[in-house]
């Protein structure tokens, strides 16, 4: 997972993800606001990066077009080799099912589902029969230390084991492109570096890109790079701790 | 996918069994109404249902519905059995008369004369006494039902007497009868006695009853009496929808019930829709979720329409079950009407369908139009 080349001599084909120019508007007239304004961001295969920045910089919106779930209003998207600005709707939710897993702030868990039937849900999304779309779960969770917590609500569960049932389902289908929304807020010190660990050690291949949002300054130490948004641009992006002990190793 | 809306459903008790007691509400008024409807309406034909026999029934052109009486000149029924294709024709008075108990009380009752000759007509649930008994003097035939409102609390007893038009009548025999819309005791007699019973007038005959020869058929004789007596000649289901016609074209009956049916259908839209939306608003960032993961917007429908049908089927169920209930014991304990035939089952189901339908319409609009990306937003 380590990434031993410089960035720039990376090509097209090695990255998960490339963003150009991409500027996102919210309104119109008066009440036009500007989310995004010209953003570039590449993410190659086998990186942890993370965007960090101030409320309301463009984080979410950036992470959202690039997840798939929001149009920009101009620049290029490619996702995994696909174009995501040209894809029509209907691809965009195929292709979000089969190549994107979520890991959201706040869970977003079904609170009437078991924990092996929540991590089972994109599988039950892909069409697969819902026995063995909860077995292919329940290893998952066993792999993430919940394996005695398959039959649990999300009631029944810590806010750290909820996030780990949440990273359970983003990683059932072994998507290619990992995104976290904030996915340590909501936690404790404890779970949220247990949680880090889990994204990093789990979720971080050499096939996948994993990006993480975050305002949480203790989990930049897990991130190949960090990338510093400001008013809608991407400030600065300097690679991150684990990135050096990588180099170090 | 559905069995994960079947799960969100139920995962919030409170707002599944509200959203149920909406449709349950709705489909129990409208059954229950509708079948206490049917149940009237068949009261109003019971008496052409208890006439068994004829096939034609042959009445004065103005005649609207059963209890429309317009006498006819006794010179009819010879009219009638001159028509080729009759194969026999006989009397049939129905009239109402007012009867003189030996307690000094009065009491209408439905006086049904049968034919001297044949008693066509003449009931068939006879339980005490005979019908042979009915050529006896004064003799007359009482439904039990009648039987109780005059002497409640009695027992059956043969050779009661009470009198109508200052004649003497003697109960020979009691039998079952339908229920009539006017809830009178029915007696039946021979013609030639219930022309006596009756308050005198020039013409007397109810009804020709007939019947139509081996191998022509019904209606084609019907035609015929009419074309050549300028009578009115109908087979027994026409005159039976007819009478059904009328009932619901010229009372307020229709109206009344269709306005509480309307009123069960509104409140149970509106409890069923407005629980099912708020349980959609609660579920939002779910959908958001799942859609973000990848589910269509045609699955969340088919999810939403799912969850709504399987609401309506527990609902109806519940509903026509109730009121299934509510007409077997209210049978037992009132006069009240109840009659539910498949088609109050079909109607009411068909309503259910309709109400979960706009129920969640609103909701499917909710659902369809969220945006994915609303599982990011704190």
């Amino acid at each position: 997972m380590a990434a031993t080349h410089t960035f720039d001599e990376l090509a097209v084909e090695d990255l998960a993800v490339r963003v150009r120019g991409v500027t996102k508007e919210f309104g119109s007239g008066d009440s036009l606001a500007r989310a995004l304004r010209g953003v570039d961001l590449d993410v190659p295969y086998g990186e942890l990066l993370m965007l960090v920045g101030p409320s309301g910089c463009g984080k979410t919106t950036l992470v959202s077009i690039v997840a798939g779930t929001l149009q920009p209003t101009a620049g290029d998207v490619m996702v995994l080799g696909k174009d995501l600005v040209t894809m029509s709707n209907g691809h965009k939710v195929r292709f979000r099912r089969d190549n994107v897993g979520f890991v959201f702030q706040s869970y977003n868990l079904l609170p009437s589902l078991t924990a092996a039937e929540n991590a089972a849900v994109p599988l039950l999304i892909a069409g697969w029969r819902r026995s063995r779309a909860v077995a292919a779960a329940s290893d998952v969770l066993d792999l993430l230390g919940l394996g005695d917590r398959l039959r649990n609500l999300p009631s029944e569960l810590s806010g750290g084991q909820q996030q780990r049932v949440a990273i359970a389902r983003a990683l059932v289908h072994e998507p290619r492109l990992l995104v976290c929304d904030e996915p340590t807020s909501a936690l404790d010190a404890e779970n949220g570096r247990i949680t880090m660990e889990l994204i990093q050690r789990i979720a971080v291949q050499p096939d996948r890109a994993v990006i993480v949002v975050t305002h949480d300054s203790r989990a930049y130490s897990f991130a190949d790079r960090i990338a510093l948004m400001e008013d809608g641009r991407i400030e600065s992006v300097e690679s991150g701790p684990h990135h050096a002990a990588d180099h170090r190793d | 996918m559905f069995w994960i809306a079947w799960k969100m459903l139920i995962g919030n008790r409170v707002k599944y069994l509200g959203i149920i007691f909406g449709v349950v509400f709705a489909a129990l008024l409208i059954a229950q109404q509708a079948s206490i409807f049917c149940g009237l309406m068949s009261l109003t034909v019971s008496q052409i249902r208890d006439v068994e026999g004829p096939s034609i029934w042959v009445m004065d052109k103005n005649v609207q519905f059963v209890d429309d009486i317009k006498p006819l000149s006794d010179n009819e029924l010879f009219r009638v059995k001159g028509v080729p294709g009759v194969d026999w024709a006989v009397r049939f008075y129905k009239g109402i008369a007012r009867a003189r108990l030996q307690e000094g009380n009065y009491e209408q009752m439905i006086l049904l004369g049968l034919d001297d000759a044949t008693l066509v007509g003449a009931p068939e649930g006879i339980f005490m006494g005979s019908i042979a008994d009915l050529r006896k003097p004064d003799a007359v035939i009482m439904d039990d039902a009648g039987y109780r409102r005059i002497w409640p609390g009695e027992p059956f007893r043969l050779g009661r007497v009470f009198e109508m038009n200052d004649h003497r009548a003697v109960v020979v025999a009691l039998t079952k009868a339908s229920r009539t819309f006017q809830s009178f005791p029915i007696v039946y007699t021979r013609y030639s006695q219930a022309v006596t019973f009756a308050p005198p007038e020039r013409k007397v005959l109810s009804f020709v009853l007939a019947d139509a020869a081996p191998g022509v058929p019904v209606e084609e004789v019907c035609g015929r009496i009419e074309a050549q007596t300028g009578l009115q000649a109908l087979t027994r289901e026409q005159f039976l929808w007819k009478t059904v016609r009328y009932y619901m074209q010229k009372t307020g009956i229709p109206v009344n019930f269709g306005i509480t049916v309307f009123l069960g259908f509104i409140v149970g839209t509106a409890i069923a829709g407005q629980t099912f939306y708020l349980f959609t608003v609660e579920n939002i960032r779910q959908f958001g979720a799942l859609k973000a993961m990848g589910t269509s917007n045609w699955m969340i429908l088919l999810m939403v329409l799912s969850q709504a049908l399987q609401v309506g089927l527990v609902g109806y169920g519940v509903g026509v079950g109730l009121a299934a209930l509510f007409g077997w014991v209210s049978r037992g304990l009132s006069r009240l009407s109840f009659f539910m035939p498949w088609q109050v089952l079909a109607i009411t189901a068909a309503a259910v369908f309709v109400i979960v339908l706009l129920a969640s319409l609103l909701s499917i609009r909710k659902v369809l139009i969220v945006d994915p990306a609303i599982v990011f937003r704190g």
